[in-house]
């Protein structure tokens, strides 16, 4: 590795470092992999991005398949719909529509990247600036993955929860775990708290408890259901109405764990280890915008530095311009490849705008930043790094400048109008407007439908109540019922549903088909 | 530095996906199963070196989450505005979906987005087709107290018959056993004829006692004596004879041959054959994934029978009666001419619209019952027509009754019943 510091003296490109390109070819070797990243890691370091140590694994293609279809977990329990991820990204692949594969970095401590065997160099040194110094510091800098992440244990985690899975398949029979984590995955995105901390994983300390926890488990879920109903006590009507949770929860899968009456321990444990993963995608699923943004502008920023100080050459920027223009490619609303916003475009031009604003402000970025206007652009981009999320972050740093680039625009489709609405554009009075629609929409409380446990009828038949408090009159979708299935094959009992809009009924779902369990 | 650590993972398995892979198609496997039978009706008889394309409803696979369905107020941010300026109206398109949802509206390539399809090899295609079903329990027996062995060289051994002795092994043996005793016997001998040569050339000496005449004497005795032992040696002995060994081993018939029997009077009309040809390919299909080697034999028939190639079965057309014993009789004489019931497993599937000359049914059971059945693996016998059995049937289910094992008969009414007949025919015996 040492041999990478004793170049040629001749200047570089920004006329002070004396470098000699590493490579002139395409084709990658280990060693030349080791070389690029130790200069990476240089320019890195120049930055200041603070990464957890890299794991660079070489795959191929195969391989990147397999990983593909494990939504970003290197080991997973088997599940079909991991099968059905793999069917479809192996025809994609076959038919050549599978793109970079530089999204796959696992949040891990030390942090694991793919390089795909097929790929050019240039493109090994792109994924390994993109994932291992971009990906990797936003793992380690945003509060949500401080917060509510443990990289550390998270590997040791899914193993056990790898073999807890195939051996209650062992025991149980695959089918009854397949209908258990399929009810669980159907409510997974409803397995999280959004507000509270919760405990770290550790698949040491989980099967230490376990076997504690099946005992305490058990016993909490039968002192919930021993009161036996007492005639007049039901009769008291303002017994009667205290609602149980007293509270309503937003956590579906915790409070099913914790309180479905039927199921047994390990049912109980599997939802458990599907809540605990929907809590550590967490942040992930609120972070898009940006965790992709600050990758991008990392690779883009470290290659071009490398660049600068003369280490790849004019040929090696080309092809990596190239791949990074896809990136980025954002097809207008009217296009036919055009599926929404792109965050790569999207949070790649905050921060790169953000770069701008720091060290080239014009009167309207002193007038909309006047706190980061002329500062130091590594600092103020670490501070929006490290202390958003998607929403948050666009409400805070979407500059008009990025509005006017990518001609955002808002319309408002309203079911009593007969026609769409422009709501806002880029200009003076729209910026703001837009700014915030832009911001609610990467909410995930108004990407989804907020739904929480209401109560259960401890004292009568069990069921359990949910209710549905829409958001500007946006009803559920049609997978309701399906869903409501899944959660009364959790919870064993009658499942009811209710959207409730301003106090007033809007929708009721009911699962009331015959108890069944398992 | 130094914190990246490089690992070349290109030697691990590659097939992580596989168990996920399997439990997809487990889980949908009456969707493929539907898909594989579909198919087997569209290939042709040898058309089977490949798998299927699998399509399956999206919203049959769709993980179902909560969401918002369609209505209320909504707004969406879009780039790419060109002209619109705050206020526009924009009409609804018709039909619309929400608006700007994104994904799952159109696909690039123009393929639906309600179909997930995907590829199965040839191998689970087979596996799905003939899900549940297996060869008659006779082929098993078959295979375990199999009738035919192969003789494999294993080395020599020194008993044996005389065919088998093996005259360069034995003679190398003799000569080194001749060696072996004799040699030094021999080089005694060239010594002491040296001795003796070299006393008959030296002076004489003048002492008797050391006589010459008495050393050369003793000489010539120990020398004479020595050749008589040589002699006795014998060029070869029972010892020397070396055997070539062989040894027994049994060979499982891993082939088969499978008679295809069709009635092509003038009652046997093309949809007829069409549905028999495609009854005729399951079978073969099946065979297929349990032989590694099939013949085929097509015979064919109306009041004589003859053996013809695929092309003249199923496609030339003939008029007349029936007799169906013509072709059972060519096919009890091409078994025995051509395929040995010890080396083959033999298959018959016969179709027919039922039809035959009256007189001729019980010829043909008889035929069955006491040439053919105990040569074949299984007989399988359709009738093609949605109407009432004649004379043939009730013969074949008094054979059927004698020979529960290895006949079995079906009637297809519609070519959509073949699969479901197949599958009859064939069906694993719960032991």
């Amino acid at each position: 590795m040492s041999d990478a510091l004793d170049h040629p003296s001749e200047l570089g490109r920004d006329g002070l470092t004396a470098n000699a390109p590493i490579s002139t070819g395409s084709e990658w070797t280990f060693e030349l992999i080791g070389k690029y990243d130790v200069e990476i890691a240089k320019c890195a370091a120049e930055f200041g991005l603070d990464t957890y140590p890299n794991q660079v694994e070489v795959i191929s293609a195969e391989q990147m398949m397999d990983a593909y279809s494990s939504v970003g977990m290197p080991v997973g329990y088997n599940h079909w719909s991991f099968g059905k991820q793999f069917l479809s990204t192996s025809k994609g692949y076959e038919r050549g529509q599978m793109g970079l594969a530089y999204e796959i970095v696992i949040n891990s401590d030390p942090c694991i990247a793919y390089l795909m065997e097929e790929n050019t160099l240039p493109m090994q040194a792109l994924v390994i600036a993109h994932a291992c110094y971009g990906h990797n510091s936003f793992f380690k800098g945003n509060y949500l993955f401080r917060t509510w992440t443990d990289a550390s244990a998270i590997i040791d985690y899914l193993v056990f929860a790898r073999n807890y899975v195939s051996e209650c398949e062992e025991r149980h029979g695959v089918d009854a775990v397949e209908a258990i984590l399929d009810s669980c995955h159907a409510l997974m995105n409803y397995g999280v708290d959004r507000y509270k901390r919760p405990a770290p994983i550790s698949a040491v300390k989980e099967q230490e408890r376990q076997e504690e926890r099946e005992d305490y488990l058990q016993r909490r879920v039968n002192d919930l259901w021993r009161t036996i109903p007492k005639l007049d006590e039901d009769e008291d009507p303002i017994k009667r109405k205290k609602r149980y949770p007293e509270e309503p929860q937003e956590n579906l899968l915790y409070f099913i764990e914790k309180n479905a009456p039927l199921l047994e321990t390990w049912q109980r444990e599997i939802v458990r280890i599907v809540r605990k993963l929907a809590q550590y995608f967490y942040p992930q699923r609120q972070t898009q915008v940006m965790n992709e943004g600050w990758a991008t502008f990392w690779h883009y920023t470290l290659l071009n530095r490398m660049y600068e100080k003369g280490l790849v050459t004019d040929g090696f920027m080309l092809e990596f311009l190239q791949s990074h223009t896809a990136v980025v490619y954002q097809p207008p609303f009217n296009s036919p490849w055009y599926s929404g916003i792109n965050p790569y475009t999207l949070g790649f031009s905050i921060f790169i705008d953000l770069r701008r604003i720091c060290e080239t402000p014009t009167d309207e970025d002193r007038e909309w930043f006047p706190d980061i206007a002329g500062t130091d652009w590594v600092k103020s981009l670490h501070f929006a790094m490290a202390n958003f999320k998607d929403e948050s972050f666009i409400q805070q740093f979407l500059s008009p400048k990025v509005m006017r680039d990518l001609k955002l625009f808002a319309v408002e489709d309203d079911d009593l109008e007969d026609s769409y609405k422009v709501t806002a554009i880029h200009n003076e009075p729209g910026y703001r407007e837009l700014r915030e629609k832009l911001a609610r929409q990467y909410n995930l409380s108004y990407r989804e439908p907020n739904i929480q446990v209401w109560n259960v009828d401890v004292r009568g038949d069990r069921s359990l109540m949910l209710r549905h408090v829409p958001v500007d009159r946006v009803p559920l979708g049609k997978d309701t019922e399906e869903v409501l299935r899944h959660a009364h094959r959790l919870w064993g009992f009658d499942v009811h549903l209710e959207s409730v809009d301003e106090g007033l009924l809007i929708e009721e779902y009911t699962c009331p088909h015959q108890p069944e369990n398992s | 530095m130094g914190m990246t650590h490089i690992v070349d993972r290109r030697l691990n398995g590659k097939n992580k996906s596989a168990v996920n892979r399997e439990r997809f198609l487990r889980r949908y496997r009456h969707h493929i199963k539907k898909a594989v039978s579909d198919a087997v009706h569209q290939r042709s008889i040898t058309d089977i070196e490949r798998g299927e394309r699998v399509s399956i409803p999206t919203r049959d696979i769709d993980e179902p989450t909560f969401h918002h369905g369609q209505g209320g107020h909504r707004e969406m941010v879009h780039p790419g505005n060109r002209d619109y300026v705050t206020g526009d109206r924009l009409p609804k398109p018709e039909g619309a979906n929400g608006q700007g949802q994104g994904q799952g509206q159109a696909s690039p390539d123009g393929e639906g987005m309600d179909e997930f399809a995907f590829q199965i090899t040839q191998e689970e295609f087979l596996n799905f087709l003939f899900d549940d079903l297996e060869l008659p329990n006779l082929v098993r027996k078959k295979l375990k107290d199999t009738e035919t062995f192969n003789y494999v060289r294993s080395g020599f051994s020194t008993h044996g018959v005389p065919a088998k002795l093996d005259v360069v092994r034995s003679l190398r043996g003799a000569h080194a056993r001749r060696l072996g005793l004799g040699g030094a016997r021999k080089k005694k001998i060239r010594e002491l004829e040296a001795q003796l040569a070299e006393l008959r050339t030296a002076p004489a000496e003048l002492d008797a006692a050391f006589s010459h005449e008495d050393q050369i004497k003793v000489l010539e005795d120990e020398i004479a004596r020595l050749k008589a032992n040589v002699k006795r040696i014998p060029f070869i002995d029972e010892i020397d004879l070396r055997y070539r060994q062989h040894l027994r081993q049994p060979k499982p018939a891993t082939s088969a041959v499978m008679f295809c029997l069709m009635d092509v009077s003038g009652s046997m009309t093309q949809m007829h054959k069409d549905t028999a040809k495609r009854f005729f390919i399951l079978l073969y299909l099946f065979l297929k994934k349990n032989y590694k080697k099939i013949d085929v034999v097509f015979i064919r028939h109306h009041t004589s029978a003859k053996e013809v190639d695929e092309e003249e079965f199923f496609y030339s057309r003939e008029t007349g009666g029936t007799i169906v014993s013509s072709a059972l009789k060519l096919m009890h004489k091409i078994i025995e001419s051509r395929y040995s019931p010890a080396e083959w497993n033999i298959y018959a599937a016969q179709a027919s619209d039922g039809d035959n000359w009256n007189d001729d049914s019980p010829v043909c059971g008889k035929l069955l019952t006491d040439s053919i059945l105990p040569l074949v693996q299984y007989f399988a016998y359709v009738e093609i027509t949605p109407q009432d059995h004649q004379m043939l049937w009730y013969e074949y289910e008094r054979v059927q009754e004698r020979f529960p094992e290895s006949f079995a008969q079906q009637q297809i009414a519609d070519p959509n019943e073949i699969y479901p007949v197949f599958r009859q025919l064939f069906e694993r015996k719960t032991a």
